[in-house]
């Protein structure tokens, strides 16, 4: 048996790769690929008379398998099924670092899934409070009730949108450039930047398509996200390129901690750097571009 | 446990075991077939027949079609099959008990 770590409620999750539990071949060298996060998938790519199987196959694969540093976080199939509540059983007791709750809509919904994960966590004998959890939000009310799901518990580390599903239910097709959903992608950010948790955008369907896919995630990054979803070990590489601070951001950030922790020796709280207004929040954001370079394993200096 | 009807479980894809079993009046009945059979045939069996012992099944026909499955999905293979056969395999699985 494999013990697994306590799982960090933040750490970094740049990418977050789609696994078939039901799929002995993937799920046996997921780890290899350099990944931030697997999610192994007891949902929709398991077919519904295999759900049983997909759960012993998970339970004796995180058992057995050493995934390292690699998270793993398993999706479990939506509240309005028969089957989520042996998925919690089988993720807790195979002592996974956390459960996608898919298809959430509300803080209940939440809260539900926690009330079972904790009464597994005590009929296994698991620490309670271990087992992280986030939510996909893949539907209008999900996304309109984003606040209150970010806020809805302490194990809660991020939302994703899930963009399959919320196409469908707002009738419209993905557009180059994203119109059709950057709305509920904003509104999602906001709450989980509210909420202090993280944020993750879709995975990009089209895997031949390498223009698109990297027009998206610089999008995604702009737009604030901690991370995406992915189908392809092949997509891997560009995000994480991507959501790496760049050289000049990192000098830039490196100048703005050093001047500020002189500055603030002397009692100083505002001052300018190559001309520019700085005070403590832009600080703070220095050390936040700092923190994620050494995370990315970009950051060189000495700070 | 005692297989009660005939059940399947697995796949022929690679890295994947096909198990299925069927009632049988007395004894165990093992037949593998395994691509990687000269190298790891006992291993194989050893493993099925750990599994049964854990499970209690003393009566049964177990047939494994293995296409190179690592242990754990060799396990779980033939659990899954018990537990169809039996047909409790949806919920209230023993988790960290006899499944382990």
């Amino acid at each position: 048996m494999i013990p697994r770590p306590r799982p960090e409620r933040f750490r970094l999750r740049r990418t977050m790769m789609f696994m078939n539990a039901q799929k002995p071949g993937l799920i046996k060298d997921a780890y290899i690929y350099g990944v931030d996060s697997i999610m192994l998938d007891l949902e929709d790519a398991v077919a519904e008379n295999q759900k049983d199987a997909a759960r012993f196959s998970l339970y004796h694969a995180l058992k057995t398998i050493d995934y390292g540093d690699t998270e793993v976080i398993v999706r479990i199939n939506g509240l309005d099924t028969p089957h989520w509540q042996e998925d919690i059983r089988c993720v807790v007791a195979g002592g996974a670092d956390g459960i996608r709750i898919a298809k959430c809509e509300s803080a209940q919904d939440v809260k539900t899934v926690e009330e079972h994960t904790l009464a597994a966590e005590r009929e296994f004998g698991v620490e309670e409070g271990r087992t992280l959890l986030m939510a996909a939000l893949e539907s209008p009310k999900g996304i309109l009730n984003a606040a209150e799901i970010c806020a809805a518990s302490d194990r809660m580390f991020g939302v994703a949108i899930s963009g399959g599903d919320f196409r469908k239910s707002m009738h419209v097709q993905m557009i180059p450039g994203g119109i059709e959903i950057n709305t509920a992608r904003s509104l999602m950010l906001l709450a989980a930047r509210a909420a202090g948790i993280q944020c993750f955008d879709t995975m990009y369907p089209h895997l031949n398509d390498k223009e698109g896919f990297e027009a998206e995630v610089r999008q995604n990054h702009e737009m604030g996200f901690d991370g995406k979803s992915l189908i392809n070990p092949r997509q891997i590489r560009y995000v994480h390129e991507t959501f790496a601070p760049t050289p000049k951001e990192i000098a830039n950030a490196e100048k703005l901690v050093r001047a500020y922790n002189e500055h603030a020796k002397s009692g100083v709280g505002v001052f300018t750097v190559d001309g520019k207004m700085v005070d403590i929040p832009f600080a703070e954001d220095a050390k936040r571009v700092i923190a994620l370079a050494k995370a990315c394993g970009v950051y060189h200096g000495d700070l | 446990m005692e297989i009660q009807k005939a059940a399947i479980a697995g796949t022929l894809e690679s890295s994947d075991a096909q198990v299925s079993v069927e009632p049988l009046a007395k004894g165990i009945e093992l037949s593998i077939e395994s691509s990687v059979m000269n190298q790891y045939g006992r291993q194989i069996k050893a493993a099925v027949l750990a599994v049964l012992k854990d499970l209690g099944v003393e009566n049964g026909r177990v047939s494994v079609v293995d296409k190179g499955a690592l242990e754990c999905t060799l396990k779980a293979r033939v659990e899954c099959a018990v537990f169809r056969s039996m047909g409790i395999s949806d919920k209230n699985i023993p988790w960290g008990g006899v499944v382990k």
